[in-house]
């Protein structure tokens, strides 16, 4: 068998255990918590695909996330959706928006691509305070159903929803990885003038990442308005997702899809323990402050420090 | 309604707002338009600065733009300490572009949060004694809370603009804009240099705080929104052209005051970010930059 076939079996094998586990657990808190952090994963494994595979940093995590959870909210006001037909819409808006972004500024210098994307969230959450249909600055309530299909309760459903969501991403990640896509991206992050006069299509294969990534990230934020139960633009377009998407990333490593995956466990889980005790502030400033503490010290992240460890035992 | 005296009146605040956002630029326009470091975290030292001065102010009964000047060389210290982890950390390594910018992204956020738990999330100004008071020139109202702060960041700038011309240091800091490696045949450090020129960057960055708390009262956030304008003011200008940063500040001023009268207020902070994207779409290199992308 291949080692996707694994990748493959492993994530079923994994997400069935997890329901399973958190079944008997039956502590709806429970389902809460594992949302988050599934949400996390794919948001890190999204960012990742960028920063880690072509090196552009997106400062604009909030910006697609939220794109995807006000498509939700939009659709159902004005067509009554369902949510699964809504996180479909939300990936091909927020893929969208990827696509525009990169198309603006990826002609240009990586940093300039930072900076739009830090101006495409500050942009949207401006246009949505400013309109009354999404519910302006004071935001708009989704009501709950009780159950959903087969599911006990709507909380398993949108933690299952989340988990096949975040598996999905882990998914696509690997498959770039392996692709010519991944390694065209890889030549972009070490030289990207050579790539391009080796013949790499490095505008487009740039294009079809941030399409990807913003797409994923769409998906990811497009349950969160019946997580919730209310949305406003403070919630969406918070810079918690931006940071933590970018601290859990290079916390993790950024080499692979296992990064992020280690990073956003880690921190979410940190960070689900710690808002318990300390103020949500507090909070930030551990992210942010251990965020530093990595890109200083251990650039490579965990992922890094497992590397060199084995490769020093190689020798040994 | 739109008479021509309000209009007049949003573009003379206008240019005095420019005045304060030439100088909140103008440390930018040196650390990511002459340096290459991209400081995403300089509004926040200006937030932090302004936040001290507050404190200095409130014990001392110092003015804010006095207490400023003041603080400007402690500021400068701890910027040529931080280009110096800088230096040491991501640039030496070649890392400066995802993990030195994730660095920066994560000291904005830290000094942010920082000032929230040290002292809470709520404004905080500076009373003086001209605050209330202004200057008319016939239906034209020139407040002093805008108009000191003002000339305060226009005499600044001159200060920069001689220095860089006519000191043996500030031509190096211009050259090493040019051409780092040439500056090596000359016997000078480029690193010392950057280092001399991130200072003045971020002590640049304390006067622009004074500046701030005597215009308007300032929260832990209000960062956000100056990095925007500044990010904006530094690209519209074209990267490293300093007469050009301090023109394009007065211009942002002016639009996002006309914007503010005729759309309202909450339309304001989409001025800067959008007036960014549409730069960043068809004319990167700025108004007064040459072709570098």
């Amino acid at each position: 068998m291949s080692r996707v076939m694994y990748l493959h079996i492993g994530l079923v094998v994994a997400a069935v255990a997890m329901i399973l586990g958190l079944r008997l657990l039956g502590n709806e808190y429970a389902w809460y918590m594992g949302y988050i952090i599934l949400q996390y994963v794919l948001l890190a494994v999204s960012w990742n695909i960028l920063a880690g595979y072509a090196g552009y940093v997106n400062f604009g995590t909030a910006a697609f996330f939220a794109a995807g959870a006000y498509t939700t909210i939009l659709l159902g006001k004005w067509l009554g959706l369902d949510l699964l037909l809504c996180v479909l819409a939300a990936g091909v808006v927020s893929g969208l928006l990827g696509l525009g972004m990169g198309w603006l500024t990826l002609r240009l210098r990586g940093v300039y691509f930072s900076i739009a994307t830090l101006s495409l969230a500050v942009v949207l959450q401006t246009l949505v305070v400013n309109w009354p249909y999404a519910g302006g600055s004071s935001g708009v309530y989704t009501l709950r159903p009780q159950d959903y299909l087969v599911f006990g309760n709507f909380s398993e459903f949108l933690f299952v929803l989340m988990l096949v969501l975040a598996f999905s991403g882990i998914a696509v990640a690997a498959w770039i990885e392996r692709s010519r896509l991944g390694l065209g991206l890889t030549t972009i992050r070490d030289d990207e003038r050579a790539a391009a006069a080796a013949g790499v299509p490095t505008l487009r294969l740039k294009l079809a990442a941030t399409t990807i990534s913003g797409a994923l990230m769409g998906m990811a934020g497009a349950p969160l308005p019946y997580y919730a139960s209310y949305l406003n633009p403070e919630a969406a377009f918070s810079l918690n997702y931006t940071i933590n998407a970018m601290a859990m990333t290079l916390i993790g490593g950024t080499q692979s899809w296992v990064g992020p995956v280690i990073g956003a466990v880690l921190l979410g889980t940190l960070q689900q323990g710690a808002t318990v005790t300390i103020s949500s502030a507090a909070n930030l400033l551990i992210v942010g402050g251990v965020m530093i503490l990595f890109v200083t010290l251990a650039p490579k992240g965990i992922l890094g420090l497992i590397r060199a460890r084995r490769r020093k035992g190689d020798r040994a | 309604m739109l008479d021509s005296f309000l209009i007049a009146n949003a573009v003379t605040s206008g240019l005095l707002l420019g005045c304060l956002y030439a100088i909140a630029s103008m440390g930018l326009a040196v650390s990511f338009g002459m340096l290459d470091v991209v400081n995403i975290a300089h509004p926040a030292m200006m937030v932090l600065a302004s936040f001290l001065i507050a404190v200095i102010c409130a014990a001392s009964g110092l003015d804010p733009l006095l207490a400023a000047v003041l603080l400007a060389p402690p500021f400068g210290l701890l910027g040529a300490g931080l280009y110096r982890v800088y230096y040491i950390f991501f640039e030496r390594r070649g890392q400066e572009a995802m993990q030195g910018l994730a660095f920066f992204f994560g000291l904005m956020i830290v000094i942010e949060v920082a000032l929230i738990l040290v002292w809470g999330g709520d404004q905080r100004w500076v009373e003086t004694a001209y605050g209330g008071h202004s200057l008319n020139l016939g239906p034209i109202g020139l407040p002093l809370r805008m108009l000191f702060p003002a000339l305060m960041a226009l005499a600044a700038i001159a200060v920069l603009f001689v220095w860089l011309r006519r000191s043996f240091t500030g031509r190096a800091v211009a050259a090493v804009a040019q051409d780092r490696e040439a500056l090596r045949f000359m016997a000078i450090n480029p690193i010392r240099i950057k280092t001399i020129a991130f200072g003045l960057s971020i002590a640049l960055a304390a006067i622009a705080g004074g500046c701030l708390i005597v215009v308007q009262p300032v929260d832990a956030h209000s960062g956000h929104i100056y990095l925007g304008r500044v990010l904006a003011v530094v690209i519209l200008a074209g990267l490293g052209s300093l007469p050009g940063t301090l023109i394009a500040a007065l211009i942002f001023g002016v639009i996002e005051n006309l914007t503010a009268t005729i759309f309202g207020p909450a339309w304001s902070p989409a001025v800067a970010f959008g007036l960014l994207l549409v730069m960043l779409a068809f004319r990167p290199q700025g108004m007064f930059g040459g072709a570098h992308g």
